[in-house]
C-alpha cells in the first residue's frame, strides 16, 4: 500500500494553526496597526536600517521564514478542505492549486530572505 | 458520451440553515485572512530585498488608511481564529490524563487561551525591547 502524504499536510496545518492562534493577533497588531500609527511602538522600528538589521539577524530571518511558510500551509490546507463545503469538488487540480500556492509562497519567502543577506 | 444527467443535490447555501454550520464556515473562513497576512509579510520581505526605495514605498502604503483598516479586519479574523482554535482543541487532541482523570475540555480551552495571551504579551515585550 502506498503511504499517505496526508499526515505531512495535516502537521503543517496544525503547526501553522497553533502558531497563528498563539501569536498571530499580536503580530498583526504590531506590523499593521501599532507601528504604522506610531502607537506604543515608534514608526522608526520599521525604518529601512532597522528592518534590515532585524531580518539579517539569524533569529529574525528564521522567525519570518517559519511564520510566512506555516501561515501559508495552514490556510492552504484549510481552504482545500473547505472547498467541498462550498460545492467545489476537491480533486487533484484543486489540491495542486492550494498546496502549489503554499509551495510558491514558501520558496519566494526563502529567496527574498536569502537575498537580504546575513 | 452519454446524455444522462444524474440528479445532484444542490449544495449552495446548505450551511446557512444551521447555526452550527454557520459558525463552522466563519471559522474556516479565517484561513483566508491568515493567507492574506502571510502574503502581506511575503511582499514585505520581497520589498525589503529590493532595497531602500522599494521598502520606503511599501512602508508608505502600510501607513495608508486602507492598509490600516485592512489590518484591523485581519486582526478581528485572527482573534476569532485564536478563540475557535482553542475551543475546538479538546475535540482534536487525544484524551489527556492527569492523576487518572481525564482533563476536561474547559480546562484545555482555558490553558490554550491563557497561553495565547501570554505569548502575545511576550511578543509585544520583545517588540518594545527592540524599539529601545
Amino acid at each position: 500500500m502506498k503511504r499517505s502524504n496526508a499526515p505531512i499536510f495535516w502537521a503543517l496545518f496544525g503547526a501553522g494553526g497553533m502558531l497563528s492562534a498563539l501569536i498571530g493577533p499580536m503580530l498583526v497588531f504590531i506590523t499593521g496597526i501599532a507601528v504604522p500609527l506610531g502607537w506604543l511602538l515608534p514608526r522608526d522600528l520599521l525604518s529601512y536600517p532597522n528592518a534590515m538589521a532585524m531580518t539579517q539577524h539569524w533569529f529574525g530571518k528564521a522567525f519570518l521564514f517559519i511564520v510566512i511558510a506555516l501561515f501559508f500551509w495552514h490556510s492552504a490546507h484549510r481552504i482545500f478542505h473547505t472547498l467541498h463545503d462550498i460545492g467545489i469538488h476537491a480533486g487533484t487540480t484543486e489540491k495542486l492549486v492550494c498546496y502549489g500556492a503554499a509551495t510558491i509562497g514558501t520558496v519566494a519567502a526563502a529567496r527574498a530572505l536569502w537575498m537580504i543577506g546575513f | 458520451m452519454s446524455a444522462r444527467r444524474p440528479y445532484m443535490r444542490p449544495m449552495a447555501g446548505w450551511w446557512r440553515k444551521n447555526p452550527f454550520f454557520i459558525e463552522y464556515m466563519i471559522h474556516e473562513a479565517t484561513a483566508l485572512f491568515v493567507a492574506l497576512y502571510a502574503l502581506i509579510l511575503l511582499v514585505s520581505v520581497m520589498r525589503l530585498a529590493d532595497g531602500p526605495v522599494a521598502w520606503n514605498q511599501w512602508v508608505a502604503f502600510l501607513t495608508s488608511p486602507l492598509a490600516v483598516l485592512t489590518h484591523v479586519l485581519v486582526l478581528v479574523a485572527f482573534l476569532y481564529h485564536t478563540w475557535t482554535w482553542f475551543n475546538i482543541m479538546p475535540r482534536t487532541l487525544p484524551p489527556i490524563m492527569v492523576g487518572g482523570k481525564r482533563v476536561s475540555a474547559a480546562i484545555i480551552t482555558r490553558v490554550g487561551l491563557a497561553s495565547a495571551a501570554a505569548a502575545c504579551i511576550g511578543v509585544l515585550v520583545i517588540a518594545i525591547g527592540l524599539a529601545k
